[in-house]
């Protein structure tokens, strides 16, 4: 590649993506920002992205006097990892079963797999069977609905069809079962494509929240990090919907200060900015190993 | 021509390979894969190797179980719209009322009010997704800053990954009446009182598909920056020999270049214009401009769950269903006969 001459157009370019950046990045700093600022001293404004009087007073508050938010926490935390574990399990396991073509229930299996896919019972049916099996506000609701998803299930499945098939019948020659093949010698060769979709699995049990909503919210004990921020959202909708809006804000203010808000926001946001860069790093290759694979 | 069609085969599988990242698009689990990895010779009878594949019966009984149980049993509850569902009683010993529940649906007012602001916050999504989408990408593609564009790039799907819960809190935080927006138009001299966007009802579609744009264009932009990435360079070469300057460039070969790609992801999109959810609504909404963001979904969460109505409730999850099969197959038609890339 030459080296080319700097145009207005590639300044103009440069200078778009600049504002986008900001206009991204921005949100999050100020969040950050208040979210070390000392309370009484948010409520003057004009906090942008950097704390005007530094404190941990408000995550203080969040890990050390509130016990519903520390549990919480640890409820969000809880959910991930169990959900996340039981996910990979359940769809590597259905995976391997579909990709071996000569299991005499494949194209049965696959095809209730798939048809998941484009059928659903919807909001009313999915309730009331929830109900019946009695997981509400059980862990369980937390872990069953969503064990598996067709769309998991044949990532992983394609991953596995790229496996030269000559390891799995040495394998067989030495007498292995079926188990032992996919124990000993599929999954240590599939970990990319288990990583991609544990940290799949894993953001979506973390930003759950409907599912409090609907099936958890009788038992204090199940409450999560993302549920109790909707909360504050939703103490919030109702009481800028007074007449007096600077009343509301008082209230609103009264049941939980902007800067714990902002707190417990950083905290359901942190996690994912933990796991983010290996997120990136898979989906990027994942990506092109599926461009090559076409 | 030979180096075009093979750009544009490459293109048309694009949407497959990069499945991992839109769920909407799927792989064929039958079609392609079926050609390509032809079933292994098979020994002995039905019998003889069902008793071989105890491993792999006793592996996927139950998942099958699961399915049936967490997928098939909703779908059976479809018959709850055609009867008057008493939760004391099975499935099977409900009163049948055959079509009333849709009659009732047909004639609330607020059905078509939630029908109106599903399908306009639909098409304003869409329309806006797409465009800032392929902008985005189109822009970035051109970018010479190799460092900024992986910067870019990185922190753009950044948004994609927090939860609607965190977003809303972020909106309201920066539209409320002491927050950035208000803060900027005051301080710039466009308005002379902050405006309490959360409490206007004229602009709650605006501030849903703004919001939603924020959150999703650098994702969306993923699948396009891969197709451009496909563009044979040497389309580029002739362009520049016959002097075409680089936004002629990006109209005349880039654009067109992904052109099937486009289509097929609006036709997908086009498909789900009504099942937009409802947690935007939900959590961006209050009772101000409830008018405004009612959504189907919400209408059935508050009228099927939260009155007891299941059978209602139901009839509108079917109504949904039927209304997004059709649009598909509309798009689909429409892409079939002029001839671009199509899903099935």
């Amino acid at each position: 590649m030459k080296k080319k001459k700097w145009t207005p157009f590639d300044i103009i370019l440069t200078f778009f993506m600049l504002i986008v950046v900001v206009v991204t990045l921005y949100p999050f700093l100020n969040i950050l920002a208040i979210s070390f600022n000392d309370a009484v001293d948010t409520a003057r404004g004009g906090i942008h992205i950097w704390p005007r009087e530094f404190t941990l007073a408000n995550y203080q508050e969040i890990f050390g006097s509130n016990d519903r938010l520390l549990q919480a926490f640890t409820m969000s935390v809880l959910r991930t990892v169990v959900g996340t574990v039981a996910g990979i399990i359940a769809s590597t396991m259905l995976a391997y079963v579909l990709s071996r073509r000569d299991f005499v229930f494949n194209g049965l299996v696959g095809f209730l797999l798939v048809l998941t896919m484009f059928i659903s019972g919807g909001l009313i049916p999915e309730y009331l069977l929830i109900r019946k099996l009695g997981l509400i506000n059980e862990f369980g609701v937390y872990i069953w609905p969503m064990l598996l998803s067709a769309f998991n299930v044949i990532i992983i499945r394609s991953f596995m069809d790229n496996l030269p098939p000559a390891l799995e019948e040495s394998a067989k020659m030495d007498g292995a079962n079926d188990f032992v093949i996919f124990l000993r010698i599929i999954i240590p060769l599939c970990l990319p494509v288990i990583a991609t979709i544990a940290l799949f699995l894993a953001v979506m049990q973390w930003n759950s929240w409907f599912d409090t909503y609907l099936y958890a919210r009788g038992n204090e004990a199940l409450t999560t990090l993302q549920f109790e921020l909707m909360k504050i959202i939703d103490n919030a909708n109702i009481s800028s919907g007074d007449i007096n809006n600077q009343n509301a804000q008082v209230i609103a203010g009264q049941t939980s200060p902007q800067s714990i808000k902002m707190a417990i926001t950083i905290i359901a946001t942190v996690p994912i900015l933990a796991v983010y860069p290996f997120l990136q790093k898979y989906f990027v290759t994942g990506l092109t190993i599926g461009a090559v694979k076409s | 021509m030979g180096q075009v069609d093979s750009v544009q085969d490459t293109q048309q599988n694009l949407p497959e390979s990069n499945s991992p990242l839109k769920t909407q698009v799927k792989p064929g689990l039958f079609s392609k894969n079926k050609k390509k990895a032809p079933k292994p010779p098979v020994h002995g009878g039905f019998w003889k190797r069902l008793s071989k594949q105890k491993a792999l019966l006793c592996m996927s009984i139950p998942f099958v179980a699961w399915l049936i149980i967490f997928k098939y049993i909703p779908v059976a509850g479809w018959m709850m719209a055609f009867q008057d569902y008493k939760p004391q009683f099975g499935l099977f010993d409900q009163e049948w009322v055959g079509l009333k529940h849709f009659k009732d649906l047909f004639n609330e007012p607020m059905f078509y009010r939630a029908l109106e602001n599903t399908l306009g916050m639909g098409i304003l999504g869409l329309v806006f997704g797409t465009l800032s989408a392929i902008a985005f990408a189109l822009f970035l593609n051109e970018l010479r800053f190799v460092a900024l564009k992986k910067w870019t790039q990185t922190i753009s799907y950044l948004p994609h990954f927090v939860s609607w819960v965190i977003v809303a809190n972020i909106v309201i935080t920066m539209l409320s009446t002491d927050g950035f927006i208000n803060n900027f138009l005051e301080g710039v001299g466009l308005i002379d009182n902050p405006i309490n966007f959360m409490a206007e009802p004229g602009l709650f579609w605006g501030i849903v598909t703004a919001t939603d744009v924020w959150k999703e264009t650098g994702w969306n932009a993923i699948i396009y920056l891969a197709a451009m990435a496909g563009v044979d360079p040497q389309l580029y070469e002739a362009a520049k020999v016959d002097g075409a300057s680089r936004l002629r460039q990006m109209w005349h070969i880039t654009l067109p270049s992904i052109r099937s790609v486009i289509i097929v992801l609006l036709i997908l999109n086009i498909g789900n214009l009504i099942n937009i959810g409802f947690e935007k609504q939900m959590l961006l909404g209050n009772n101000i401009v409830y008018e405004k963001s009612i959504v189907i979904d919400l209408y059935a969460l508050d009228y099927g769950i939260g009155m007891f109505r299941y059978s209602f409730g139901t009839a509108i999850g079917i109504f949904k269903s039927v209304v997004s099969v059709i649009l598909i197959l509309i798009c689909n038609g429409i892409a079939k006969r002029i001839g671009e890339g199509r899903v099935f």
